[in-house]
Order: C-alpha cells, then sequence, then structure tokens
C-alpha cells in the first residue's frame, strides 16, 4: 500500500518541478524572517531571485550544527515564537543543543511523512504500534506517533525501558507493529527469550528500526529473533526528527520524502556536490517547513543517493543506509558522544596525562565504553582503595560530560599508542 | 627506623611484572622482599630493595610510575603464633593496618615483618612500647 500515491509515484520531472518551486519559497522566507540567512546570503552576494533552477541551491552557503547552535535557543525561528507549537532538542552532549521549532503545518508535514514511511512498512488503521522510542525533548518518540496516529493505528506510548513490561504488552495487547533503535531491539529480544516467549506468543508482521548506525547483519539477527521484516527509519531533529527517508519493502535503501526535504550528497572536503552513486556527507535542505527553515544542513551523515526505479513503485530517490560519519562522533547506546567530551571530563582530575583511548565494544548487543587512561606519578597512589577511588571519580566526571556510565582502566604511562599524525583516540569494535 | 618501599603501578596484563623486575636485574638489585595487590583491571607491585632511590630513578626512565613510601621492619619468632603476638601489640593500641608481608632472613635464622599501619609514627611507638625489636634499614638492606 501507498500512502500518497500521487506524491510518492510522481514522475521525476514533475517532482523537479515541485521542488524548485518549493525551494524559491523557502529560500525567500528565510531571507526574509531569519537574520542568520540574511547575513549568509549577503556575504555571498546570493539574493533569493538568484534560484532559478535546482542546480542553484549549490550557490547557497552550508549550514552546520555550530550554526544553529550560535542561534539558541529561538534565533533560527522564521515566524513568531507564538506561532511555534512544540520544539524538541538534539542531546546536546557537544554543548548547548540545538532546537527545532513545529508549527501546526510543521506537525502535519512531519505526521504525512511518517504516515507514508509506516505504511511502507504495513501499519493501518487495523494495526497495534507499539513504540519504543523515548518520548520528550527527543524527536523519536513524537515522530513515529504522530505519523501512526495520522494512520489510524492504536499506539502504545511506553517509551524506551521496562523491558520486562514491553514484552508482558507485546504479548497481551498482541502489537503488530514494533518500533525500536536496533541495540535496544536486540536487548528485547533477548529479555523476551529469557522470559520463555516463543514466536507464536509474538503476533509481529513488521519492525521499524532507527537513530543508530547498523548492520545488514544486526538487520537478519533482528528479523530472525522476532520473525518480522525490519525497516529502516532515518531523521534527525536539526531537520524534523524520524520520517526524513524510510524504506519501503524492497529493503534496499531508504526513500527521501523528497517533496519535503531536498538532498545533496557533499565531498566533506571540498564541499562539492557529489553526483548519483557516489558516497559523500549528506546535506540536506527543508522546502516546506515553516517554523524552522533549514538550508543546505551538513549532517555528518554519510551516504549515497540512487535513482534508480524501485519495484515498490514509489520514485521518490533512495539514499543508502548511513555507513559511516564525516567527523568523530560516535553513537553509543544511541547517544551522541564525541572523543572531545571525555577529553574535558579527563582535564579536570589533577595529575592525569593527556593520553586516552576510548574502547568501544558491543557484547550482548548493548554497547559498552571502556576509557583507558594512562597514569601518572601524581595520579597513583600505594594504596588499592585510593586508586580504585580514583578510577570512580573519572568514571563520575564522564558520566556527568557524556550521561553514560563508562568503565575507565587505569594503565602505565607511555602505553597507549601515539602516531605521527593524528592520535587514535578511537577503537571502536563493533564492526558497523 | 622506617624501611623505604618502592611501590610500582602495573596494569593487569601478561609481562609487565616481568618487565618491571627486568629493568631491576639488569641493573644488579637484588629485591630482599615484595609483594603484589591485585585487582582486575591493574596491580601494586611493592618493593624492598638496596638503594631504593636508584631504583626508583632507573623504573621511572623506564615509563613506570613509582611511589616511594615507608614501612617498618619488626623481627618476629619463627614460631607459631610469632605474627600474631606482633599483631596484638598493634591490636591494643587501636592501630589499623594497611597491608603487611614477611620474610626470612636466613643469615640471621629470623622472620621479619614488614608493616604499613595506617598512621606509621603511631605503629612504631606502639610496637617500642610492647618491647618488639624493630629493625634498621640497613639490616634490611644488607643481610
Amino acid at each position: 500500500m501507498i500512502w500518497n500515491e500521487e506524491i510518492e509515484c510522481k514522475p521525476n520531472h514533475e517532482m523537479k518541478k515541485l521542488q524548485l518551486e518549493r525551494l524559491q519559497d523557502v529560500v525567500k522566507r528565510a531571507y526574509e524572517n531569519v537574520p542568520y540567512y540574511k547575513k549568509r546570503f549577503d556575504d555571498a552576494g546570493i539574493k533569493p531571485e538568484d534560484i532559478k533552477t535546482l542546480d542553484d541551491i549549490q550557490k547557497l552557503p552550508l549550514t552546520t550544527k555550530d550554526d544553529l547552535r550560535a542561534a539558541y535557543p529561538f534565533g533560527m525561528f522564521a515566524v513568531p515564537r507564538r506561532k511555534i507549537v512544540e520544539v524538541h532538542t538534539s542531546s546536546g552532549t557537544t554543548g548547548k543543543p540545538t532546537v527545532s521549532g513545529y508549527t501546526r503545518e510543521d506537525l502535519e508535514i512531519w505526521s504525512e511523512v511518517m504516515a507514508r514511511g509506516l505504511t511502507m512498512f504495513g501499519l493501518t488503521e487495523d494495526d497495534i504500534i507499539q513504540n519504543t522510542h523515548g518520548y520528550g525533548l527527543f524527536t523519536g518518540g513524537f515522530g513515529v506517533h504522530y505519523g501512526a496516529q495520522k494512520i489510524g493505528a492504536t499506539v502504545i506510548p511506553i517509551s524506551t525501558g521496562q523491558t520486562r513490561r514491553q514484552i508482558e504488552i507485546m504479548k497481551d495487547f498482541g502489537t503488530t507493529i514494533l518500533i525500536f533503535t536496533p541495540s535496544y531491539g536486540l536487548y528485547l529480544a533477548e529479555v523476551a527469550e529469557e522470559e520463555g516467549m516463543s514466536d507464536e506468543d509474538l503476533n509481529l508482521k513488521a519492525i521499524g528500526f532507527g537513530a543508530e548506525m547498523w548492520t545488514e547483519e544486526m538487520r537478519q539477527e533482528i528479523q530472525k529473533r522476532f520473525n518480522a521484516p525490519a525497516y529502516n527509519i532515518y531523521g534527525l531533529t536539526e531537520i524534523m526528527g524520524p520520517g526524513i527517508a524510510l524504506e519501503c519493502p524492497e529493503q534496499d535503501g531508504l526513500h527521501v520524502m523528497e517533496d519535503h526535504f531536498y538532498p545533496e550528497v557533499i565531498d566533506s572536503e571540498t564541499m562539492e556536490v557529489l553526483g548519483e552513486g557516489e558516497k559523500g556527507e549528506l546535506v540536506l535542505t527543508t522546502l516546506t517547513r515553516q517554523g524552522m527553515p533549514i538550508i543546505r544542513f551538513r549532517t555528518k551523515d554519510v551516504t549515497s543517493l540512487r535513482r534508480n526505479p524501485c519495484s515498490c513503485g514509489r520514485t521518490h530517490v533512495k539514499m543508502d543506509r548511513i555507513t559511516g560519519r564525516a567527523d568523530d562522533m560516535l553513537k553509543i547506546r544511541g547517544v551522541a558522544v564525541f572523543p572531545s567530551q571525555i577529553e574535558k571530563a579527563l582535564l579536570k582530575m589533577d595529575g592525569i596525562e593527556p593520553h586516552y583511548q576510548i574502547i568501544v565494544t558491543r557484547p550482548q548487543h548493548l554497547d559498552e565504553v571502556e576509557v583507558q587512561v594512562e597514569t601518572s606519578p601524581e595520579l597513583f597512589s600505594d594504596e588499592v582503595k585510593e586508586l580504585v577511588g580514583i578510577k570512580t571519580k573519572i568514571e563520575n566526571y564522564i558520566h556527568n560530560e557524556i550521561g553514560l556510565r563508562v568503565n575507565v582502566t587505569l594503565v602505565e604511562p607511555k602505553t597507549l599508542p601515539r602516531s605521527k599524525g593524528k592520535a587514535v583516540r578511537v577503537i571502536d569494535k563493533r564492526e558497523l | 627506623m622506617k624501611i623505604k618501599q618502592l611501590s610500582i603501578f602495573l596494569q593487569n596484563k601478561k609481562g609487565r611484572m616481568r618487565n618491571a623486575l627486568d629493568v631491576l636485574a639488569n641493573a644488579g638489585f637484588n629485591i630482599r622482599a615484595l609483594s603484589i595487590a591485585d585487582t582486575s583491571d591493574f596491580g601494586i607491585l611493592r618493593l624492598i630493595v638496596p638503594d631504593p632511590d636508584k631504583a626508583k630513578e632507573l623504573l621511572e626512565e623506564n615509563n613506570f610510575v613509582v611511589k616511594m613510601g615507608d614501612v617498618v621492619a619488626v623481627e618476629m619468632s619463627d614460631q607459631p603464633g610469632g605474627l600474631s603476638t606482633i599483631l596484638g601489640m598493634l591490636d591494643d593500641s587501636d592501630i589499623n593496618l594497611d597491608y603487611l608481608y614477611a620474610f626470612v632472613d636466613e643469615k640471621e635464622e629470623r622472620a621479619i615483618v614488614l608493616l604499613h599501619p595506617e598512621d606509621i609514627d603511631a605503629g612504631i611507638d606502639a610496637l617500642k612500647n610492647c618491647g618488639a625489636t624493630i629493625i634498621p634499614s640497613k639490616d634490611v638492606y644488607n643481610w
């Protein structure tokens, strides 16, 4: 089934026409209402009237997360604040969070794109959808919620956690569609197994997962464990939340909702726009968003775009699953973590050597972080209890900084690898 | 009265202790006594060597983290209850011990216990008052 056949199967040339109209509109709205864009466009010598073709988008400056952060909290809004009916924020792990504001029309767009995606997964008004994404400032919970309500399905807004309860409800309510992050899904599967739940107890017809990087092996594992196909959801708070691109039953890339979000892939070094099929950093422009138009946002997510005909009948361009990051951000249990945050926490300790290494593993389907820190004479004590106390203190500093528990290991001086170029700060053994 | 002890930080990893000991062996240091405190992540190697200052310098040159501290060496009778007698002296004065280790001094045919009381000076006073024989460092190093 296709939620909005007219749009989702629109011939490419018609889509381009629609995109151009909308691009011209959003550029004008941004220029006239957001001081940041007026300044950036003026500095670049561009006027909204200069956008005559879709390719002219390349004349516009790129926007980064830092730009959004500088406008904290409401500086990017293009409408008076009273028109904003809802806000969400990014996790804010690298300083101030970035705020995302939505008008009533924006929430309608969000519901629409998520309804299209959930329809791809097979959700109808007869279904029961269990949404384990967190409800709150995080966009995951509400995005799925709005889309499912638009379709008219029965939503279980259970949020993350309470794993045994999740399993009980899945069974008792007869959940047909399940939404989770891949790592939480695998954990859920494990607990379900412990609880002695079998396939017959499950009534699942599909799974939607997102908010984390994953591998095809993880998908296979999830599908096997739950005996249902699993589909990918892509989105980011700055642009809207989940719903920017979703996977159809082909399970071969995500259809970008390109009547609302215009995708480009650029080379992160030269900033040049790359051709179809070329791997680079995804850049997104909101074509219809009213509350907070975003022009050419650098997502730092690495992917490529393809415009092959899809057997599902949809004509929207497809993006590959995210295969990496254009910066050193780590996603740990769904939380964005930068090595610089760990460094900041370590610097609070007197006598710590600036040498550390972050080792990420996924032993039981849940991410584990070990931070190895080189010890120093100032830090070292002859007493075991004091050394353990120091280790705990460092763990607490890191917890305050990133919001996650890590395991700190003290190592001997000069034992962590040094390289001539960039230090090897992160060893990610999760094989993503 | 006090004996200088070296404490060396070791990662709980194969070969780490040997590395430290090789540094000392190659420079001709003979270890008089040692003990290890270990946890799942790391260990602390505690050593008594002659010329501890030089040994510390040498270990640090080889990238070990070393602390120098004090312990007390006390003679005890090499028979059942020998150590208990010494501990009783500290107990009676309400002095806590962090750790201890012992060795046999074959030359003098005696046993020696190395003690690390929480308060080392109070510990020495208590032992002296009870008539224990405290062994000076030159005797520990040169036996």
